[in-house]
C-alpha cells in the first residue's frame, strides 16, 4: 500500500529532485498517464525551485492523493515562510522573473495543473495550492 | 556524477542518462565548453531520449549551452526530446526557438553533417 500523503522539505538543491520523484511516484500510483506525470513532476520542480531560490530554503511541499466521488487526483501544497510576494499579479505574468530565469515559473505551473491558488503575505510567506485530476 | 562527453571525429556526443539536478546541469555546461575548446569540435549532439523532465531551469541551461557553443563555433543539435517533455515545455511557455533539434541521434548527426558539410 503506497502512502496517501507525503511531505518533502526543501533545504538543499537536491531536494528539488527528491520532490520531483515523490510527485512522479504518486502520480503514477494514481493512474495518471505519462504526459500528466511529466506535467505534475515539472510543476513540482518549479514550486520546489521557488522555495529553494526565494524562501531562504525554508519550505515544504505536501502531497495528498484525493479519492472522492468527484474523482481521483493529486493535491500539491507548497508552503514557505519566506519574504512573501508583494505583487501576485506581477509574478503571474508570463516572462516575469527576478532571478534571471526564463520567467516561466508560476504561470507555467498554473497551465500544467488543473487548479491553482496562491496566497501570500509580506514577511510571512507564501502558500500555493495546485491540483490535477485524473481524466 | 558528471555527464560523459564522447568524441567522434569532429563531433561530440552526449547522452544524458541520469536525472539532472541544477548543479549537474551547470557542471555539464562548463565541461562541454571546455571539451569543445580542447578538441576543436565543430558539432555537438545532446541526446535527451532518457530525460523524463525538463523544467524551466534545465531548459534555460540547455538553451544557454547551445548559444555559448555557437559563440565558440560549434553547432549543437538537441535530439530525442520525448513527447511528454515537448508537451510540458510548451505548457510551461518555453518554446526553445532557434534551437536545432532532431528526432533521434541518427537524425541529429545527419543534420550536423548537412549544415557543416564535413
Amino acid at each position: 500500500m503506497k502512502p496517501q500523503s507525503s511531505c518533502v522539505t526543501i533545504q538543499k538543491e537536491w531536494d528539488i529532485v527528491g520532490a520531483r520523484h515523490v510527485a512522479r511516484d504518486m502520480a503514477k500510483t494514481l493512474g495518471f498517464g505519462t504526459v500528466d506525470q511529466a506535467r505534475i513532476a515539472t510543476a513540482v520542480s518549479e514550486l520546489a525551485r521557488n522555495i529553494y531560490l526565494y524562501a531562504n530554503n525554508d519550505g515544504q511541499i505536501y502531497f495528498d492523493m484525493i479519492n472522492t466521488i468527484d474523482g481521483k487526483g493529486l493535491s500539491i501544497i507548497a508552503v514557505d515562510s519566506g519574504p512573501g510576494i508583494s505583487d501576485i499579479a506581477e509574478v503571474m505574468q508570463d516572462g516575469f522573473s527576478t532571478s534571471g530565469g526564463l520567467g516561466a515559473g508560476l504561470p507555467g505551473v498554473k497551465r500544467l495543473m488543473d487548479e491553482f491558488d496562491i496566497q501570500s503575505e509580506l514577511g510571512k510567506g507564501t502558500k500555493i495550492t495546485a491540483k490535477k485530476w485524473v481524466r | 556524477m558528471p555527464i560523459p562527453i564522447l568524441k567522434l571525429h569532429n563531433y561530440l556526443l552526449i547522452s544524458i542518462q541520469t536525472e539532472i539536478d541544477d548543479i549537474t546541469a551547470i557542471e555539464f555546461q562548463e565541461d562541454l565548453l571546455d571539451k569543445i575548446y580542447k578538441t576543436g569540435a565543430t558539432g555537438v549532439v545532446i541526446d535527451l531520449t532518457s530525460v523524463e523532465i525538463i523544467d524551466s531551469f534545465i531548459a534555460k541551461v540547455l538553451g544557454d549551452v547551445v548559444a555559448m557553443s555557437d559563440l565558440m563555433g560549434a553547432k549543437v543539435v538537441l535530439t530525442g526530446i520525448q513527447p511528454a517533455v515537448a508537451m510540458t515545455l510548451i505548457d510551461l511557455g518555453i518554446h526553445l526557438q532557434n534551437i536545432p533539434t532532431a528526432l533521434d541521434l541518427e537524425q541529429g548527426l545527419i543534420k550536423l553533417h548537412q549544415e557543416l558539410g564535413d
